[in-house]
């Protein structure tokens, strides 16, 4: 027997099933939830959503009944409403005050800023489940808990340590001298960061846009904490949380309702991955 | 140099700064100060009660099986996250359909925790073992001879029932962040040690292991952050029963269920002692990497 045969070498058909496999068992139950969406209630209690598979091209099987139901009566349709402007307040306003913080503290040269950029960063550390009581407290007093504008404050609150830090190490990488001679031609600082540094952070920004949105989409806890019971303002999430109490085995409407909460991260997901994955790397290891 | 540089006052940097520090100080720096200062008052913050709430954090069997499920949680889900993360981080870089394989294990960092915990109720669905099973992993045990089994029912299997779900969740972000650091290994370093007559575990372990430490240190500390607040996957599936209660559950039934706002402020103080070390490395490795570049 020679040498070579005897190195454990993992052969590139075990690479090929191992890989196979995980990529079925991820999206098996997905695929599950989508087809059960589309089954009548009365397949779905009697049969295993994998009965279709041996016929799925029958499309009599299929109905998008449940969709109407979520959608009319199960109050998605409000949700999904309320999930965009809860989403789009809290995007816009902390990806634009990180922006400015971010550009201050990498460009600006003042005394205090590096005691401004270690308050930022302590703040990564800072669970939110720290501040719930006093900020509700607070939200209760002003009349801001189960408003959306408290909720995008809130939100804003939460994001900014990570945004500021992100664009913070991505306006380091833009060299001083272009800044510099902005200054030179007479360039206001306004107008520097307005059409120097937000133009060239193009890439950064979609990132760090991307990733915000689908946090803030995809969040359940801070609005359980600062919208109270409110249905008329409750995200898909909370709504969705609240449907698996009361539809309970339900599960033709269970899973069109989970559906209609999934399709636009999804959509983002899939069409913008590229620019979600460096948001991920930004905020992990530096290229 | 110095004469192109800009001339700016105090105020100027504020316009920039300011709003943000505004932000932090009111939604992160007062509350956690408060939150310290509650977790000493009683349930309604009127009188002080000294460690009253601590000693309810570290000896009422409710939190003690918080904990333990925590601690679970931190063991099986950051082993399993990271160490499929990896796996699968090396195993794609050697198929031709890699691109495919990430996106989908990735899939689920998409879509809300919520939405993940109905995909997952129903993959766990219980029908008794006359009836038909609707869902797939009791259809799968009476296929093979076996009784169907209440996943989300019975302690301990439903903790690791809720942990699969963590895991199916998580797995991709630990994926996608390693293979990137995977990448970036020198392919003279890989190739040197096959010729060197390393087998792929030697390999493994003596270069792919040291070189990706930085990415892994990174993975694992926020992986063990995520585990201490996990709190939509048990809120959705269970709600905490059946013995699945974990920390970040308690402080929001304490919160809400209980209006017990001292106790609810202990667990948050607790929990935030908890992080601080593991962010500190968390934090550290990121500046580094920061510095690096």
């Amino acid at each position: 027997m020679t040498r070579q045969k005897l190195k454990a070498k993992m052969p590139q058909i075990v690479i090929n099933l191992v890989v196979i496999l995980a990529m079925v068992l991820w999206i098996v139950p997905t695929l599950g939830l989508l087809i059960t969406s589309f089954r009548p209630a009365s397949d779905v209690v009697y049969s295993g959503w994998w009965t279709v598979l041996t016929s799925p091209l029958k499309f009599t099987q299929y109905t998008v009944e449940n969709y109407r139901m979520v959608l009319s009566s199960g109050g998605m349709s409000t949700a999904f409403r309320n999930s965009f402007v809860i989403t789009i307040g809290g995007t816009v306003i902390p990806v634009f005050l990180a922006a400015l913080a971010a550009f201050g503290l990498s460009k600006l040269h003042f005394r205090g800023r590096g005691f401004f950029y270690a308050l930022i960063v302590f703040m990564l550390v800072v669970p939110t489940q720290m501040t719930f009581i006093p900020v509700l407290r607070l939200y209760n007093k002003l009349s801001l808990s189960g408003t959306f504008v408290g909720l995008w404050l809130v939100h804003t609150g939460y994001g900014l340590p990570f945004s500021i830090f992100m664009l913070h190490s991505f306006f380091q990488g833009l060299p001083d001298e272009l800044f510099e001679a902005a200054y030179i031609d007479g360039a206001s600082l306004w107008t520097s960061f307005i059409r120097l540094a937000i133009p060239l952070s193009v890439p950064a920004l979609a990132s760090l846009v991307i990733f915000q949105f689908l946090f803030v989409w995809n969040d359940l806890l801070v609005a359980l904490i600062y919208l109270g019971g409110h249905e008329s303002v409750a995200p898909l999430t909370m709504r969705l949380s609240s449907l698996v109490g009361s539809f309970g085995q339900d599960w033709h409407l269970l899973t069109a309702a989970a559906f209609v909460s999934m399709v636009v991260p999804l959509i983002v997901f899939f069409s913008l991955q590229q620019y979600f994955v460096r948001g991920l790397l930004g905020g992990a290891v530096k290229g | 140099m110095k004469s192109m540089k800009r001339k700016i006052g105090v105020f100027t940097p504020l316009l920039y700064v300011g709003p943000a520090v505004l932000f932090l100080l009111v939604y992160q720096v007062y509350p956690a100060l408060q939150t310290v200062y509650l977790s000493f008052l009683d349930r309604r913050s009127q009188s002080f009660v000294g460690l009253e709430n601590y000693k309810y954090v570290f000896t009422s069997p409710t939190m003690l099986r918080a904990f333990k499920n925590n601690l679970l949680w931190l063991v099986l889900f950051t082993a399993g996250t990271v160490g499929l993360g990896l796996l699968f981080a090396i195993l794609v870089d050697r198929v031709r359909y890699e691109r495919i394989a990430k996106s989908i294990i990735f899939m689920p960092m998409a879509i809300s925790f919520v939405g993940a915990g109905v995909v997952w109720k129903f993959m766990y669905a219980y029908k008794p073992t006359d009836a038909q099973q609707i869902g797939l992993l009791n259809q799968i045990l009476v296929v093979l001879g076996f009784e169907p089994k209440g996943w989300l029912l019975e302690s301990p299997l439903n903790n690791l029932a809720l942990i699969v779900v963590g895991l199916w969740i998580w797995t991709g972000y630990c994926m996608v962040i390693l293979s990137a650091a995977y990448k970036g290994i020198p392919k003279e370093l890989l190739e040197a040690g096959q010729v060197d007559g390393a087998n792929d575990w030697q390999v493994f372990r003596h270069i792919i292991v040291p070189e990706m430490r930085p990415a892994l240190t990174m993975v694992t500390t926020t992986m063990l952050v995520n585990v201490l607040k996990i709190f939509d996957i048990i809120y959705v599936m269970t709600n905490g029963n059946f013995g699945t209660e974990v920390i970040a559950n308690r402080m929001f039934k304490e919160m809400f269920q209980f209006a017990n706002t001292g106790r609810a402020s202990a667990i948050a103080v607790v929990l935030f002692v908890m992080i601080i070390p593991i962010m500190y490395a968390n934090i550290r490795q990121k500046l580094k990497g920061e510095g690096a570049r």
